[in-house]
């Protein structure tokens, strides 16, 4: 079992949490621009790499924010959580944020 | 006594002969001492013949003394409480054990299905696959045969009695085993201020040191265990888990250990009916280190009848002598490729046991413990092998012959030894199970021919005999080792600790011997036994070879290498030796199969922990559910909640009072609980702008007191959920979700605003519970209302369908709705659920001269078919669009919501999508089965397999219509009215229906705006 540490909690374990897939996956601002292929690469497609791995979870049964977390898809082992981006700035979802350590 | 226990040593062992013990085995009574497992005392009573092997049905003796016991199986205990499957080395003796064999009918001693011994030569490895696949409509009665054939113990069919608990518990370091090397290691870790955790798999720690004659630091080695025992109890951060067997090792040093509580001087207290008392406790361990010691398992060696009774493994003899007192034979020849099982001929002659030979596969002179044994007048027979043991239920003698170190040629001449005993040792495997589990590499040692863990994956270690160290000595000083990295990897001070001595003999290296040479052929001589429990074999092991298997795992999974309850602890590394020869490979390259949790098997209930019976699941009630029980109305489990189904009158069944509830409705009154309904406070300056990205409709021209149906999709264009939504504000919003998708939707609405649109200032409230809901359905609603005392206009002009009011109803405050699920008048109470039970009692009684139905899911469900209204999850499956649904009009054409662009995606656009159609069965009376399959005319009576063009959702008799309705998703189905299709359920003829509208009632919606 996983242990996750939640940037406003501390570690715990991973049943307190849920998965939120890769992080970094920005919702496009006009939908309706998009080709269908071009909608269902954001719609379907994920990186799924072997190794480092940024992707989202939330603090479920704890203080339900959601932060990022950095993990590597062989070993399991986590380099760390970060929090997603202030309001207002176009960093959601972790695309582009800053390790909080 | 002791002519009770004729096996029994005269002195010596860790047992307590002031405490004599009676137990059974089959109905017949014996007497053991405390501190015995269940196979201590057999021995010690002569019983050694305690079982019949899986497929052949070999009669079979314990051959070891721990986890590696394939044969000893047994069914301990009585009733509900009886443990199918446990080996009788791991159990311990207590007053009034009962215990059964679990093979051999209709005895051990004679079994019927021995005969299948003699047909052994057909019964090789994939046996079943090959004999039973033709004819395959036969399988059905093979089957049934096959499977009383085999299998152990039986489950018992009441529930378990026992309490088992779960216990979380975190430390520095978790030490896993108890013996020399992991009681140095917890000492040094101790010592030096870290909080311990020290599980052994025993009742008793020691590990090896109780079961062996050598000295450590000058004294007996118990001696030295009980001095390091007490000292561990006496540190405040030391938990000490005897009973503890270290389960499962599982990502970021999360190990799971299974401490047995019901055991020892525990139930000997009580006896064993000990209500309330925990049986089992699992602990949940997070740990900083992990010091693995939990050392190693002997081998034994593939000869022909390897697998007669008074077979045994050296280490297995030795414990029986040294710890239990009780002698296994009284005429032994001792077989060994390695030095340890000298010692097992010096535990033999020091209990009076005739050693008639040592047989050393290696050729030479021998070293210190070979003197030694010569010195006592064993004889010692270097360079031969034992090839083939005579008698069927109890060992008579042993060929031997001379070894030449090729395993596959045929031996020519033998002698041949009387012997009642064989005691075999074909070397030391570490126990590096749970290293593996952790991801943990293993690197084959050419030298001392075992896997050796290698790479750690995460913050543990390996020491003593589980890290490939031999000797007393080396064991102790690598636990040392270990414990001391551990502390210097958590940064504490280290403690001063010397190292103990034990002064052990020099050892010579082991041979590379697996297999030994047969008179016969390979494939033609007597069985030669790599797993006992599963009867596989060198020859079943070559025929999978030679019928094209070549992957260890796939072997494995053929001859059923390893499947038994000991997962081949005592013979895969055998099998895999066995492998690699017959591939021309080295075993390395062979590789081992995975190792999983579990380490030893474990009761379902330890995992269960006290999640059972009320505690496996919450229970939700409403605030009217103590109403609604005393009215006696049965309930449905809606995700956690629970819902009254249904409010039967005396007599009435389901059917009859549904279609009373029905009628109430649409012609008087009638009352639901709505409270499970998802309820969520949304408010803040940017609410609008988040709704409209979130619902498919204008949120935005909403006016303030205004409702509306709003559905929300996920980004893939499928309907999520559903629900009404109120305006109660500028920015302040009431939304309302399905009851099973309450917290889904909270969940999705936070994870848009904290993840996307953090910039978006708007907070979420959950009310789910905060308040309850009354809906108030029927012609009669507005009249109930007013007679209960409301200080607003409830007239049409003044509160229209779709918009909400505060109010006071009865003196109380409440949020009242003008909206209909059912498409009657209708209204629904929102009110501070402390106060919802006085508002249901006094609806029902004003609304007793109305003949008001309280009305259950049941009815809700008919009246919502009869208007063509959607459940999410019945009518849609995750898969359905609201064009499907043919709800075009809550699809905002000025705005974006989530979802939207996938609705223009190539397959939502297709004419065949299924789409939400009306079905009447075509005699006016079936009502069609809720699942079943949909048909056309053409394919009727056609080839297989039928082309399905959809599935009802719903299905149910209307008492207000006369007849009944069903909801189905037909594919291209809103073009397809008037046509016939037919339903296929599982058992019924095919049933024609017709294609209608989904609305069969009102169905321009008048009755609701009334």
């Amino acid at each position: 079992m996983l242990l996750i540490e939640c940037p406003w909690c501390g570690p715990r374990a991973e049943t307190e949490f849920s998965y939120g897939g890769e992080a970094g996956i920005v919702r496009p601002l006009d939908p309706d621009a998009l080709s269908d292929e071009e909608w269902a690469d954001y719609l379907f497609y994920r990186a799924n790499p072997r190794g480092a791995h940024r992707e989202l979870w939330n603090h479920a049964h704890g203080c339900r924010r959601w932060f990022g977390v950095e993990r590597d898809t062989v070993s399991y082992r986590i380099a760390g959580s970060f929090r997603l981006g202030p309001a207002g700035s176009e960093t959601g979802k972790g695309a582009n944020t800053e390790r909080d350590d | 006594m002791a002519a009770a226990q004729p096996n029994r040593l005269p002195r010596g062992g860790r047992i307590d002969r002031s405490r004599p013990l009676k137990f059974s085995l089959d109905g017949k009574s014996y007497t053991g001492f405390a501190g015995d497992t269940l196979a201590s005392a057999l021995i010690a009573n002569g019983v050694l013949l305690v079982g019949r092997s899986f497929k052949l049905r070999r009669p079979r003796g314990i051959v070891g003394s721990g986890a590696e016991e394939p044969n000893a199986i047994m069914q301990v205990g009585e009733g509900a409480g009886a443990q199918p499957n446990l080996p009788a080395t791991r159990v311990e003796l207590r007053h009034g054990l009962v215990a059964h064999t679990t093979r051999g009918w209709p005895s051990v001693r004679f079994d019927i299905g021995a005969i299948s011994d003699s047909f052994g030569r057909i019964l090789g490895a994939g046996f079943y696959y090959k004999t039973f696949m033709y004819p395959r409509f036969l399988w059905k009665y093979y089957e049934r045969a096959i499977r009383l054939s085999t299998g152990f113990g039986h489950a018992p069919a009441a529930p378990d009695p026992d309490v088992y608990e779960h216990r979380n518990a975190h430390c520095d370091v978790l030490v896993a085993g108890g013996g020399p090397a992991g009681l140095v290691a917890a000492l040094a870790a101790a010592r030096s201020g870290a909080r311990v955790i020290l599980a052994d798999d025993g009742n008793e720690f020691g590990g090896s040191l109780l079961s062996c004659a050598e000295q450590v630091d000058g004294a007996p080695a118990a001696d030295w265990v009980a001095g390091v025992v007490a000292e561990l109890r006496g540190l405040p951060d030391c938990t000490l888990l005897p009973r503890g067997t270290v389960l499962g090792y599982h990502d970021h040093d999360f190990l799971t250990v299974a401490e047995r509580c019901d055991v020892g001087e525990a139930a000997d207290r009580q006896d064993h009916a000990r209500p309330g008392e925990t049986a089992e406790r699992l602990w949940r361990i997070r740990a900083k280190r992990v010091i693995l010691a939990q050392g190693g398992f002997e081998r034994s060696l593939a000869f022909c009848n390897n697998d007669r009774p008074g077979v045994m493994l050296a280490s297995a003899v030795s414990t029986y002598i040294n710890r239990f007192a009780a002698l296994p034979g009284r005429r032994a020849v001792v077989f060994t490729n390695n030095d340890s099982a000298y010692r097992t001929a010096l535990d033999l002659a020091g209990a009076r046991a005739a050693v008639e030979a040592i047989v050393d596969s290696r050729p030479g002179s021998g070293g210190e413990l070979a003197a030694r044994a010569q010195a006592q007048g064993i004889p010692v027979l270097h360079g031969r092998v034992v090839c083939d043991v005579t008698g069927k239920k109890r060992v008579r003698g042993v060929r031997i012959a001379e070894w030449g170190g090729d395993s596959w040629e045929t031996i020519k001449s033998t002698i041949y030894i009387d012997c009642d005993l064989l005691a075999v040792s074909g070397g030391w495997s570490p126990a590096v199970h749970l290293h593996a589990q952790a991801g943990g590499s293993l690197d084959w040692d050419e030298t001392r021919l075992c896997f050796l863990p290698a790479q750690a994956r995460q913050s543990h270690d390996s020491a003593g005999a589980g890290n490939g160290r031999q000797s007393l000595d080396e064991c102790l000083a690598d636990g040392l080792r270990a414990g001391a990295e551990a502390v210097a990897k958590l940064g504490l001070a280290p403690a001063a600790i010397e190292a103990p001595a034990a002064n052990s003999a020099g050892q010579l290296p082991i041979e590379a011997l697996w297999r030994v040479p047969a008179e016969r052929d390979a494939d033609r001589c007597p069985k030669q036994f790599i797993d006992f429990q599963n009867d596989a074999t060198v020859a079943d092991i070559r025929l999978a070879v030679r019928e094209g298997y070549r992957n260890v795992e796939h072997v494995k999974r053929y001859t059923a290498l390893g499947f038994g309850t000991d997962q081949g602890k005592l013979g895969n590394i055998n099998g895999m030796a066995v492998l690699a020869d017959a591939l021309g490979k080295t075993i390395p390259e062979v590789g081992t199969t995975t190792f999983r949790p579990v380490y030893t098997p474990v009761r379902f209930g330890t995992v269960a922990g006290e999640s059972v019976g009320g505690l496996y699941d919450p229970v939700r009630k409403t605030a009217l559910h103590e109403w609604h029980e005393a009215a006696g109305a049965p309930m449905e489990v809606v995700g956690q909640w629970h819902r009254p189904w249904y409010f039967p009158r005396e007599g009435e069944d389901l059917h009859g009072a549904v279609a009373r509830e029905c009628l109430a409705v649409r012609n008087s009154v009638g009352a639901m609980d709505a409270s499970t309904l998802g309820k969520i406070d949304a408010r803040g300056p940017d609410v609008v702008e988040f709704l409209e990205r979130i619902y498919t409709h204008n949120v935005g021209r909403m006016k303030v007191g205004r409702c509306a149906y709003g559905i929300m999709l996920g980004e893939d264009g499928m309907v999520m959920d559903d629900g009404v939504m109120a305006r109660l504000g500028e920015n302040h919003f009431y939304l309302t979700t399905t009851t099973g998708g309450a917290a889904n939707v909270l969940n999705w609405l936070e994870a848009w605003l904290q993840t996307e649109w953090p910039e978006l200032e708007v907070w979420l409230t959950s009310l789910t519970e905060h308040y309850s809901t009354i809906a108030v359905a029927g012609p009669n609603s507005r009249v109930l209302l007013e007679k209960l005392g409301c200080d607003i206009p409830l007239d049409k002009e003044n509160f229209p369908f779709l918009t909400v009011r505060n109010a006071k109803l009865a003196g109380m405050p409440v949020q009242l709705f003008r909206v209909s699920f059912s498409g009657e008048l209708a209204f629904e109470i929102n009110i501070a659920s402390q106060f919802a039970l006085d508002m249901w009692r006094m609806v029902m009684e004003a609304g007793r001269e109305f003949e008001i139905a309280p009305y259950g899911t049941e009815t809700m469900h008919v009246l919502r078919a009869e208007k063509g209204f959607i459940i999410v999850g019945q009518e849609t499956d995750g898969s359905v669009t609201p064009v499907d649904l043919g709800m075009n009009w809550l699809l905002s054409k000025e705005k974006d919501f989530l979802g939207k662009r996938s609705l223009a995606r190539p397959d939502c656009l297709q004419e065949d999508r299924k789409q939400l159609v009306g079905l009447l069965s075509a005699d006016r009376r079936t009502v069609l089965p809720e699942g079943a399959q949909l048909i056309e005319e053409a394919v009727r009576a056609g080839a297989t397999p039928v082309p399905m063009c959809g599935h009802v959702t719903s299905s149910y008799h209307s008492a207000c219509l006369g007849h009944p309705v069903a909801l189905a998703l037909v594919a291209g189905g809103r073009a397809r009215k008037g046509e016939t299709l037919f339903a296929v359920g599982p058992e019924r003829e095919p049933i024609a229906v017709e294609v209608v509208s989904p609305v069969f009632y009102d169905p321009k919606g008048e009755r609701q705006h009334v």
